[in-house]
This record gives C-alpha cells, structure tokens and sequence, in this order.
C-alpha cells in the first residue's frame, strides 16, 4: 500500500510541477478571494484582523475545491481512470497518493495564504507554532474529505457543481477549528482554547482518514 | 427459479398491507387532529411565553421525528445497504425516502424554531450548536438529495447515495460538539437558553406526548407511500429491462430465453415478501 | 507470474449478463478459453465484444451468471486478477502532461511489474529519442496506442486483452503488434482479440467467436498465424519474451519466428457452449 501511495502521489505532483496549474491558477485565486474579503469587510483594520482567521480557512476551502477538482479531472482525460483501476494498484494506496498530493499543493497554498493574510489584514501572530499545527492537522483533513468527495462525484457530468455542494458542509469542522486555533495564536487569544480544538481537528483526521482507506475501493468501482 | 414462478408487481397488494397502511394514514390524520384541537384550545396559555407555547406541541416532535427518526433510519439503512451481507435495494430505497421526508421535517424544524425564536429571543436565528447542527443536517440531506437525481444505474446510484450518508452522519456529531464547544468557550455571549420547553404538566404533557404520537405516525405513512413509489419507479425500470434484453437476444437472431430466467425476475419476486406491496393512495401519480 | 495450471480455463463465462442502465451488454455470454489459446472475439460494432473484455477486467460486473479468470472472480478479487492481465482499449489512459517515458513508466510500476523490459519495450515500438520526451498530450491517436502497446509489452501479462488492436496502427506497428502476440503465444500467455475486421487479425488466433446481439452464437477453428512471404521479425527487434518465464506447456523459450511452430502445433481442445 505505501508503495502505491508513493507512486500516485509521486505521479499527481509531477503532472502538477508540469501543468503548474496549482501555482498559475489555484494560488492567484486563493489570493484575489482574500482582497474581495477585505473589499467586503470594509477599511476598518481592527474589524480585518479580527476576521482574518476566518477568512484564511474560507479562502483554503474554496481553494481545497479547486485543487480536489483538479485532481479528479487529471484522470477523467482519455480515460485514464479507468487505467488506474486496470493496473491493480490498492485502492488504499491509490486514496492516500491522491490525497497526499492534494494536500503537499493545499500546504504551499496556505503559506502563501497566511503570509498574504498577515500582511494584508494586519493580524499579528504571538504563537507561530499552533498556526503551523493547525495547519498541517486542517490540511490533512480537508484533503482527505475532498479526496473522497472527488472520487465520490469522479464520474458525474455534473461534478463541477456539485462536488463543492458535497464537500463542504463535511469540511465545515475543519473551518470552525482552524478559524479557533488561528484566533487563539493571534494577539489576544488565549492559546490554551487552541490546543483542545487541535485534538478536534486530530479526530476529524483520523476518522476520515481511515474511512478512505476502507471505502475508497468500492467508491472508485461504483463510479 | 421455475419457469411456472409468477412475477409479483408492487401492484399487487396483499389485504394485510393495505388494511395497514390506510389504519396508519387515519391514525395519524386523527391524532394530529386531536393534537391540534388540544394545543389550539383546549390547553391554556404559558404564564411567560403565552400562547406562543402551543408552539411546543410541533416544533420538539418534528425535531425528534427529523434528526432521530429520519436520519437516523437512513443512516442505518444505508450501513445495511453496504454492509455485503445485508446488501439489497430494499435498504437503499428505505434510506432514501427517510431522507426525502426527513428534508420536509428538518425544514419543518428550521422553520417553527424560527418563528418560536422571534418573539422569544428577539432574533430569527442563533448560532447554537442545535440550530446549527440542524441547519448543517439539512444542507447534507439536500446534498444526498441531489446526488440521487443524478442519473446512474440503481446499484451504483445506491452506493454512491450509501456513501454520502455514511459520511454524512459521521459528520453531524462533529459538528454538533464543535459547536458546542465554540458557544462555551465563550460564556456569557449566549443568553439564549436553547432549551424552549417551559415546564410542562397536566394537561400540557398530555398533549405533547400526543403531539409526538401524531408526528411520528405521519413520518411512517409518509415514509410507507415514498418506499412504495420508489419500489414502483424500480419495478417498472425492470420491466424496461427485460424487454431491451429480448430485443437485445433478438440482434442475433435466436429465440428469446424463458421469460423467468431473465435479470429482475428473482429480485422482483424476492422484494414481495421483504416489503408489503402497499396500495398507491388517490391522486398520486408517477 | 505462475504457471498456468493447464486443467483451469484461463477465462469461462457462464450464461454471463451484463448490464449499463437498462441496457443489457451481455445477454448470456457462455465461452471457454483455454491457458495459452489466442481468441478472435468478431462480431458487428455493438455486439458485445468490448463488453466481453471489460467483464474479463472486472471493470463490468455481471447481473446475473458467472465469469472467472484465472480461476478467480473480476467482480470480487480484482486487484488479484487485475495484476495478471493487461488490456489495450480504444482509450489510452495516459497523462497529457506527462512524457512518454513517464507513462510507460508509470503504467508499468502501478501494475507491479519490473522496470527492466521498459526499455527494450519502448524500443521495439519505435519510442526512441525525442518520442520518448514528449508529453503524451502532442503525440497522434496512432502513436498513443503504441504508447499503451509499450505498457503491455513491457509488463507481460498473463492474459492480453486487446480491443480493436490494428485500428490506427500503421503498417509497421500491426506487424510489430502481430510479432508480439504470436510471441506472447509461444511463451504461454493467453490472447483475446476483438475486432470486427476479422480478415486482418484472423491469422493471429486459432479460434474465432462470434458475439451477435450479446451472445456467443457461432464458432470456428482457424488456421493460425502463418508466416506472411517470409517476413520474420525483423533483425533489429529484441525478441520480449521476458527472461526467467518457464517454458509453459512446454513451448521451448526461445526467440520464435512468428508463425511456424505455431502454426503447426494442433488447435487446442475446449469447451465451448453455443447458445
């Protein structure tokens, strides 16, 4: 299984370092979606920073459907889907790649993301090191739910619409914890708040992880 | 399976279902009438909260009626469904019309909390862990909702809608504590006490325990006559079925095979006996 | 790969039906095939026979009936099945952004199978040099499917399931293609060809299936591959039969000239039900 997982995920990032669809498309999205946030929030830069966790987790989810998407239709060309069932590679393995592939892209977005947030929103950061957790735990979540969902909607002519409906209803735990954690580091949290949502964004991981692992086989055959 | 098998449609109903199912559609009409006349003006008013309590004869039984019964049949149906050993479309069929129901009560909900809430707390909507939790149910049920009109093979379409659910109702408690926790983190920013029940008793209990009564047998006719129409869309799809496969046979140019052999036959005459073939009540069509 | 036990069929169908919708694929497939034996599955467009390979890959599973490859269900233990059997389809399943290398590379790691034949692969198919760099995204129709070919040749599975193999080949590669298969026959794998121009690949099978309407409705023997006026593979090809294979069924491993022994050595004997 670790095996597979390699060689999808090694395979998804390569045609991603290709494509470069992430870096070109995904990213100026995630960055155009902040400067609308702080068109619509208004001048004022107490009420900016205070929303600025808020809307960092909005802005990776909308991104986290871009790139989900990106990663489903990468196979739906020629029919390689079908290919990828043919080979015989563990479905356990085939969900894992993918989603550590989504997740490596959504990593960089986020920096990206958080840098823009911190300079553009103002918001000041007292402790770095629950942010990073929390991003990493959010982003493991967020690409293994999208991963699913993807698969889920993988073979539908309408995905486009409504693999974003699907998606992120179940992804709304991970945007509540993170917005928590990322206003419990700024100034004026309390960081103790942040590690109890931490252990939830553990648990979201964990269940959903291991729910892919089982299921994303006979998901992948049905579709 | 025998050539002499005879192929039951749902059309077919055996006098027990049907006895059954017209005895639930009257006890529910009755009950709810009974629930209506009691709240409305048999029952007095709150002492607080004035007749705006006769609220509490709905909005808890569609509460229970939407987030326990509903989904939580669907969510058990569905596990059977892709459990292998339980694996039949009886199953798929029952979860989705527990989800298509269950979507008018949730909204149900929504709605009679809102208006309940207004006058109460002064605001159409809180960000407590129970509306939200609800509101984020309905939006999953309407997502199941429209992956199930996306047109696929039944099979298919059942596992997928299977899928959905299980990640579904794996989501709701998550939510639900995270909310939860959210609101108490931060104390004293609710002063809206999310429990409305004032206390109940006399002639009040009664008539919610009536109330939840009433709710709950509308929620079974209702889920009864959806099962039914969705057994009846299958049924006629195999019929479709087992024509193309004739016509199919019939490119090459060789007799037809025995018309029990064909696909659709077994599972028609296996879904007889698992679900009573209940009659399609007036004025339903397809 | 393991050595085919001779008394189980490679592939059987029983009275199979598949089914897309409402739509029946197979309507009551009945077909045997022997380890070893290479077989025409001909019949009109819409017949069946895509329908009829992709069951065998567990990519279609059945409504009713019963299929087993290798002794094993596709339905049910696929990636068992799926690891020893190779498809070739109208469909290439290839990353446009990906080189032709990466492909084959890839392509051949999914399936488990050893890097070592990649190269001597790629080279027989003519993916030399410049080819071998370009995304799959630039290349023809034609080119693709020698791409997916090279897939094939380099894994060397147990079963070839080819889907209309001469369409969009030129002339150099069917006859590359024809070399394979009659290789992969000497060295025991068994073929199942669909193709409804039954003329071109006749000479590659000893037996031809008819699949009308989604039934097998007819069945001849034919006469095998035949050396074409002397033609041989040519002396720049390296002949694929991997290295280590044991001589199944007692083909001696060595480089053949397509066509003669084959063609000498009798049909085999299997069962087939006609409906």
């Amino acid at each position: 299984m670790w095996r597979d997982t390699v060689l999808v995920a090694g395979k998804d990032l390569r045609i991603e370092a290709r494509s470069r669809v992430g870096m070109s498309q995904v990213a100026p999205f995630g960055v155009v979606a902040l400067v609308l946030f702080a068109f619509a929030l208004g001048p004022d830069r107490t009420t900016m920073a205070k929303g600025a966790p808020g809307l960092f987790w909005v802005a990776v989810l909308f991104c986290t459907v871009l790139a989900v998407q990106r990663s489903v239709s990468v196979e739906s060309v020629d029919g390689a889907r079908d290919g990828l069932r043919l080979s015989g590679l563990d479905p356990a393995g085939l969900f894992l790649g993918k989603a550590a592939a989504v997740a490596a892209q959504l990593v960089v977005l986020e920096v990206v993301l958080g840098v823009g947030v911190v300079l553009l929103f103002g918001a000041k950061v007292t402790v770095p090191w629950l942010i990073v957790v929390s991003s990493v735990l959010g982003t493991i979540g967020l690409a293994a739910t999208g991963t699913l969902y993807g698969a889920l909607s993988a073979g539908l002519r309408v995905r486009e619409t409504l693999l974003p409906f699907l998606f992120l209803p179940i992804a709304a735990p991970v945007l509540l914890a993170g917005t928590r954690v990322w206003q419990a580091a700024l100034v004026g949290g309390t960081p103790s708040d942040g590690s109890q949502w931490l252990r939830l964004l553990l648990v979201f991981d964990a269940i959903y992880v291991a729910l892919g692992v089982v299921v994303y086989g006979p998901i992948q055959e049905s579709a | 399976m025998s050539p002499n098998q005879v192929v039951h449609s749902p059309l077919d109903q055996t006098p027990r279902a049907r006895r059954t199912l017209r005895i639930i559609g009257i006890a529910a009409v009755v009950s709810t009438a009974f629930t209506v006349w009691l709240g409305l003006w048999v029952t007095p008013p709150d002492q607080v909260q004035g007749n705006l309590v006769r609220l509490v004869y709905i909005h808890p039984g569609v509460a229970w009626v939407a987030l326990y019964l509903a989904f939580g049949l669907a969510a058990v149906s569905s596990l059977l469904y892709l459990w292998p050993r339980t694996r039949s479309l009886f199953w798929d069929r029952l979860a989705a019309a527990a989800v298509e129901v269950g979507v008018v009560f949730n909204a149900c909900t929504l709605i009679s909390g809102s208006i309940w809430g207004k006058p109460t707390w002064g605001v159409w909507w809180a960000w407590d862990a129970r509306l939200t939790s609800t509101a984020v149910l309905l939006v999953l049920f309407l997502g199941y909702l429209a992956l199930r009109r996306v047109p696929a093979e039944p099979d298919v379409r059942a596992k997928r809608s299977a899928f959905v659910a299980l990640f579904a109702s794996v989501d709701v408690p998550i939510v639900h504590f995270s909310v939860l926790w959210w609101k108490t983190l931060h104390q004293g920013a609710t002063v809206l006490n999310p429990n409305l029940s004032p206390t109940i008793h006399g002639s009040m209990a009664w008539t919610l325990l009536l109330g939840f009564v009433a709710l709950t047998l509308v929620f079974v006719w209702m889920l009864l006559v959806r099962y039914r129409i969705g057994a009846l869309e299958d049924w006629l799809g195999r019929g479709e079925l087992n024509v193309a496969l004739l016509e199919r046979q019939a490119e090459g140019g060789h007799l037809p095979v025995v018309a029990s052999e064909l696909v659709g036959a077994e599972s028609v005459v296996e879904a007889t006996p698992e679900c009573e073939p209940e009659p399609v009540p007036e004025g339903v069509t397809r | 790969m393991a050595l085919p036990n001779p008394s189980t069929p490679a592939v059987s169908f029983q009275n199979a039906v598949a089914l897309s919708g409402r739509f029946p694929l197979l309507a009551g497939v009945d077909l045997e095939v022997a380890p070893g034996e290479a077989v025409l599955i001909e019949g009109p467009n819409g017949a069946g026979k895509t329908s009829l390979l992709r069951v065998c890959a567990g990519l279609v599973s059945l409504a009713s009936g019963q299929v087993s490859v290798f002794g094993l269900d596709p339905a049910h233990q696929r990636n068992q099945v799926r690891r020893r059997i190779g498809m070739l389809s109208h469909a290439s399943h290839l990353y446009d952004d990906l080189t032709v290398r990466e492909n084959v590379r890839f392509g051949v790691r999914a399936a488990g199978a050893a890097l070592d034949r990649v190269g001597p692969a790629c080279d027989r198919l003519g993916l030399v040099g410049r080819l071998l760099r370009t995304p799959a995204s630039k290349l023809s129709a034609g080119q693709r499917r020698r791409v997916a070919l090279a897939i094939l040749a380099a894994r060397w599975p147990d079963l070839w399931l080819l889907d209309e193999p001469h369409a969009g080949l030129d002339a150099s590669t069917r006859q590359t293609l024809d070399e394979l298969v009659g290789e992969a026959r000497a060295s025991g794998v068994t073929v199942l060809l669909a193709s409804h121009e039954s003329e071109v690949v006749e000479s590659l099978a000893t037996r031809a299936v008819t699949v009308i309407g989604g039934r097998v409705t007819a069945e001849r023997v034919l006469l095998g591959p035949q050396t074409r006026s002397g033609v041989g593979p040519s002396p720049l090809a390296t002949p694929m039969l991997p290295t280590g294979v044991p001589g199944s069924l007692g083909v001696p491993a060595t480089p053949v000239a397509s066509g003669s022994s084959a063609a000498s050595s009798a049909p085999k004997e299997s069962a087939v039900h006609v409906a």
